[in-house]
């Protein structure tokens, strides 16, 4: 499966889809952090990977040095199309202001409090029903038969689209992230998602609803409605965003619990731990990795980074940093002060975070009500995701 | 004990929120304020000071009482 080769050295040469970084990068990170904090290496184009809380932190937020032009962990390395389809890419994930700034506020009010608490409801009713298909066997894979599910249907709520298409979407977002070094199969995904919202956008011109997307096309800004590629481009964004990450977040929580049964009963028997115990498992199992483009030559920790140079904003490495967390390699569920960094920072928040922790919680809230007591079925079957989110992908797990 | 947010340093990640919905409003776009003049009553005390410590953009913090800012990171202005 994997297409590279073995990382000897992870300072001067690392590779994110390296299978051992992928199923641990834990320990790689704390040896960086310890010896060489901004690691570097000249596999698929120069790049960059900070591990320290400060340097990311400090990234993040100088966003003339660090642009969003290229947020993909893995460069794409087939053949860019003539006439893009999105000739914004994704905004405002993929894009600096002045774009950014309001092509997010287009996207905000989708995912503000008062609307996630509309999400809720559907989000318990969707978690128990999937419980209710498999408790009673006893076993299920965590990963597949409930974190992967559940997301993927609030998203397709969101957009208007028909949650009976989740397998689909689902698939298409993991061509397009999980098998990202594969060039051709990130392509199909891309294109066959686009493809799908062409066809969705003309039909929210004829018969225009109360979703996302039907939003997006009565919008006007500056008095002209908005350029289809911007509409394609942020329906897209919330697909591609919202999906792997939250069910990532879920999977690797379910992990934790099922490798941890003291937690799982501490956190089922006191539920009022469960806002810091969200807080916590988001900072010790951050899924998300994301890129910025070095615009000019700049020097970052004594590193000289060149334009052109890309760098790999290690948020769950600033996660499971000592000199900011205290026992960082340590999960603890009643964690008080917790200042992570598991959606970004600065003007790039993940904006979809409301929805994401809604999402987190109440996954685990029904899962703990109706499977308080759990384990890993077959710890050697587990398997993970990595690269731009990481997750596990295979997580059998046996109850009752 | 007296807090202010600023603004500019906002990001909308909603930890202080999610502690002290009593001081705090967030809008639509994600950006929270403090309610009233900022004033903590004592029982909101020590949420606030966790709300303080938690925030990824250190954009709260305690106004000093001559009115200057005392976040632990610069300034909230008041």
């Amino acid at each position: 499966m994997a297409r590279t080769a073995p990382v000897d050295d992870w300072a001067s040469d690392f590779d994110v889809m390296d299978p051992r970084y992928i199923a641990d990068p834990f320990g790689i990170w704390d040896d960086l952090r310890a010896t060489c904090p901004i690691a570097h290496t000249n596999r698929r184009g120069s790049n960059w990977l900070p591990t320290r809380y400060s340097d990311i932190t400090a990234i993040a937020h100088d966003v003339s040095h660090f642009s969003s032009l290229e947020v993909a962990v893995i460069p794409f390395e087939g053949e860019e199309p003539e006439e893009p389809v999105l000739p914004y890419g994704l905004p405002p994930i993929s894009s600096d202001p002045p774009l950014h700034t309001w092509s997010r506020r287009l996207l905000l009010p989708w995912f503000s409090h008062r609307r996630v608490a509309g999400y809720e409801e559907m989000t318990r009713d969707l978690c128990s029903g999937l419980i209710d298909g498999f408790i009673d066997e006893g076993k299920v894979d965590a990963a597949e038969g409930y974190a992967q599910q559940i997301p993927v249907r609030v998203i397709a709520h969101i957009l208007g689209v028909p949650a009976s298409l989740s397998d689909t979407f689902t698939g298409w977002v993991r061509d397009v992230l999980e098998f990202a070094d594969d060039p051709e199969r990130r392509m199909a995904g891309m294109e066959a998602l686009i493809t799908y919202f062409v066809e969705e956008v003309a039909r929210r011109r004829e018969q225009p609803g109360e979703d996302l997307l039907s939003e997006l096309l009565r919008t006007e800004v500056d008095g002209a409605p908005l350029e289809e590629g911007l509409v394609l481009g942020t329906a897209a964004l919330v697909l591609i965003a919202g999906v792997d990450t939250t069910w990532s977040a879920i999977g690797s929580s379910l992990w934790h619990l099922a490798t941890n049964p003291e937690d799982s009963k501490r956190l089922a028997t006191e539920p009022e731990l469960m806002p810091t115990a969200i807080e916590e498992l988001l900072r010790a199992y951050a899924p998300v990795t994301m890129a910025r483009l070095v615009t000019g030559d700049v020097e970052v920790a004594g590193c000289p980074m060149k334009g052109g140079d890309r760098v790999l904003m290690n948020f769950p490495s600033a996660n499971r940093d000592p000199e900011v967390f205290e026992d960082a390699d340590k999960v603890r569920l009643d964690r008080a002060i917790n200042r992570h960094v598991a959606f970004g920072s600065g003007i790039h928040r993940c904006a979809g975070s409301n929805l994401a922790r809604m999402e987190l919680r109440v996954a685990l809230e029904e899962w703990l009500r109706r499977i308080p007591e759990f384990r890993l079925a077959d710890a050697d079957s587990v398997t993970w995701a990595g690269g731009q989110v990481r997750g596990p992908r295979v997580l059998p797990v046996v109850f009752g | 004990m007296r807090i202010a947010i600023d603004s500019s340093k906002c990001q909308g990640h909603a930890r202080c929120y999610a502690l002290v919905p009593e001081l705090i409003s967030v809008d639509d776009y994600g950006t929270s304020s403090v309610l009233g003049d900022g004033t903590v009553p004592p029982d909101l005390e020590e949420r606030v000071r966790l709300a303080i410590a938690n925030c990824p953009e250190f954009a709260i913090g305690e106004v000093a009482p001559d009115g200057a800012g005392a976040s632990p990171e610069g300034t909230a202005s008041a």
